[in-house]
């Protein structure tokens, strides 16, 4: 019951931060969607790291970290390190140069007046959504399935939820988490949405120190850490400790996965939130510094929770292995605690579903009607709704769930498959509309199609090409992550379709490529 | 400097793909397993590479957008 008092407690936080930062709502929908794009570096860095590192950052990590070993810290920490960074410093800042000079509050309003074409966002607005749904489902997930997991037999004497081991029933505490994710960021906006990811950052990087500390002293015995963590790992598989468990092009494929940061909709409405372009400095440099200070445990408790002495059974589903870890080796007190940081990296779906609002507010409602025809307080009740809505939908959802590192895998493909177009429209002045749209259309393409191949994702290791392809003289393509294949095939239509259709007219050259 | 620090972040990308040790289990100071402690160190050589990126090559385009504003800003303070 004490793990319990102390996630509801974090939970009412959550909910005053969301009442503080309504307190500061300046009324205006600039205001609401991107916090008057006031955030300093410091603030910048602390929301825009929560807003990446999701429930896919623990949950995922460390059950994946369970059946694969440590190689996941490689396939993805280090990864993003290096290419999240890179994202912010070539698309981040001239992203948010073009949205503050025109005023941009979603993706797609740049890309239609990058491309001088209205039709882009259509097509744009579907996929944006489908797969900030399911990116939003790992939270939803993940944080029930961790409320679940650690208060497994918190109602054994009320004789409550028995078939869930007497704790709170997983669909019970997504219904919950998501509830007060849908009040604080109905109330505080994105300033509210901002603090708390802020607060959640601080929360879940100290208490995933605590949590490695405390459980490295349960499962070694002694008072020092490096002989606890040497135990801990010398009583893991040989196989978790190396990459054994990983084919080698697998984890190169990886290294493409982290380009997805450049086109999720909720990161770039995250980025106008900044004061400055220079408030970006600090995210770039720190970031693959918080990386490995989030990431290192959990990939060393995911191996550990492999070996024996852990107490987490063979064959354990990978969304409960941290659950799990916590409950059986931290006090009550301490395990709501931690708990409360696994929920704060969890409950960062808030951003996504804020973003989703703003897409839908501002790039169909508002696009197709006379702007004139709405007041500002008009445009953030729309948003509002829109925002009720998508979160019912992505509970429902959630309600047949899958492994969340999986998932988060088929979302991060599809948002991959956009980097191109990112990319390309910032820095190629020859991309045209027509290449973007089939650039587009191409991925969604490819993208359904693998997805559909994989059994809906049924396939944990699904691979393509499915077969290694030879390519003549001894060479071949082995089976690879999808996503190399979304991004090639993405990569090469903009390319081909823009060199053969018509340049983008010099006005709009002019007004993004001023230099 | 500046393509030295590109060439740098190369390097970090080629180094990530440590395919020499790759089935070695054994741990570093007793401590880590030598796969994770490697990638940990590049996750922190990452943090280096990106100071002198950030130093070195800036993109100056944003810097100058950021000053007309606050030139914007300063006049409107000064008139009202």
């Amino acid at each position: 019951m004490m793990q319990l008092s102390v996630i509801l407690a974090y939970l009412g936080l959550m909910l005053l931060i969301g009442y503080a930062a309504n307190r500061s709502f300046r009324g205006t929908a600039v205001d609401y969607l991107v916090a008057s794009r006031s955030l300093g570096p410091v603030l910048l860095l602390l929301s825009l790291f929560s807003t990446t590192m999701t429930a896919f950052a623990l949950v995922g990590s460390t059950g994946r970290s369970y059946t694969l070993g440590i190689g996941v810290y490689g396939m993805l920490a280090s990864a993003s390190g290096i290419v999240h960074s890179m994202c912010f410093f070539l698309i981040a800042v001239p992203l948010w140069s073009f949205g503050k000079r025109y005023g941009y509050t979603t993706q797609i309003q740049f890309f239609r007046e990058r491309l001088d074409n209205s039709w882009i966002g259509l097509l744009l607005f579907p996929f944006l959504v489908g797969l900030v749904v399911s990116y939003a489902l790992l939270g939803v997930v993940g944080s029930g399935a961790v409320v679940s997991g650690v208060t497994r037999g918190a109602f054994a004497e009320l004789g409550w939820f028995r078939e869930s081991g007497y704790g709170v029933p997983a669909p019970l505490a997504s219904a919950i988490v998501s509830g007060v994710v849908l009040a604080y960021v109905i109330f505080g906006g994105m300033r509210g949405t901002a603090w708390a990811n802020a607060f959640q950052t601080l929360l879940f990087v100290s208490f995933g120190i605590a949590t490695f500390v405390i459980i490295a002293r349960a499962l070694g015995g002694t008072d020092s850490l490096a002989e606890n963590m040497r135990r801990a790992f010398m009583a893991a598989s040989e196989s978790h400790l190396s990459r054994a468990r990983i084919p080698k092009p697998i984890y190169f494929s990886f290294l493409f996965i982290p380009l997805s940061v450049a086109t999720f909709p909720h990161v770039f409405q995250n980025w106008l939130t900044a004061r400055s372009a220079r408030a970006f400095k600090l995210p770039i440099v720190a970031y693959p510094i918080l990386i490995m200070i989030l990431w290192l445990p959990c990939v060393s408790l995911g191996v550990w929770a492999s070996s024996p002495m852990s107490g987490v059974p063979a064959n354990t589903d990978e969304n409960r292995v941290l659950a799990m870890l916590v409950s059986q080796h931290a006090g009550p007190l301490l395990a709501g605690l931690l708990t409360a940081g696994v929920l704060a990296a969890s409950m960062s779906f808030d951003s996504q579903i804020i973003a989703l609002g703003t897409m839908f507010t501002e790039d169909v409602v508002v696009h197709y009607r006379r702007r004139s025809g709405f007041t500002d307080r008009q445009v953030v009740v729309m948003t509002r709704l829109f925002i009720t809505g998508i979160l019912v939908l992505t509970y429902v959802l959630s309600l047949f769930p899958r492994a969340i590192f999986d998932l988060g895998l088929w979302s991060f493909s599809g948002f991959t498959g956009l980097f191109p177009l990112v990319f390309a429209s910032v820095y190629w002045r020859r991309l045209t509309a027509a290449g973007a749209i089939a650039s587009v259309t191409v991925t969604f393409v490819t993208w359904g199609g693998l997805f559909y191949r994989s059994g809906f994702g049924q396939d944990a290791k699904y691979a393509f090409p499915e077969t290694a392809l030879a390519i003549g003289g001894g060479w071949a393509i082995p089976p690879m992550l999808p996503v190399v294949a979304i991004l090639a095939a993405s990569t090469l239509t903009l390319v081909v379709v823009s060199l053969v259709t018509r340049p983008p007219a010099e006005s709009t050259l002019a007004k993004f490529f001023p230099h | 400097m500046r393509y030295l620090a590109w060439s740098l972040l190369g390097l970090l990308v080629v180094l990530h793909q440590d395919y020499w040790q790759w089935n070695d289990s054994s741990l570093v100071f007793n401590v880590l397993p030598v796969g994770l402690a490697w990638h940990a160190g590049i996750s922190v050589m990452a943090a280096v590479v990106w100071f002198m990126l950030v130093t070195f090559c800036w993109p100056t385009a944003a810097e100058v957008d950021d000053e007309a504003d606050a030139i914007a800003g300063a006049e409107t303070e000064s008139c009202a």
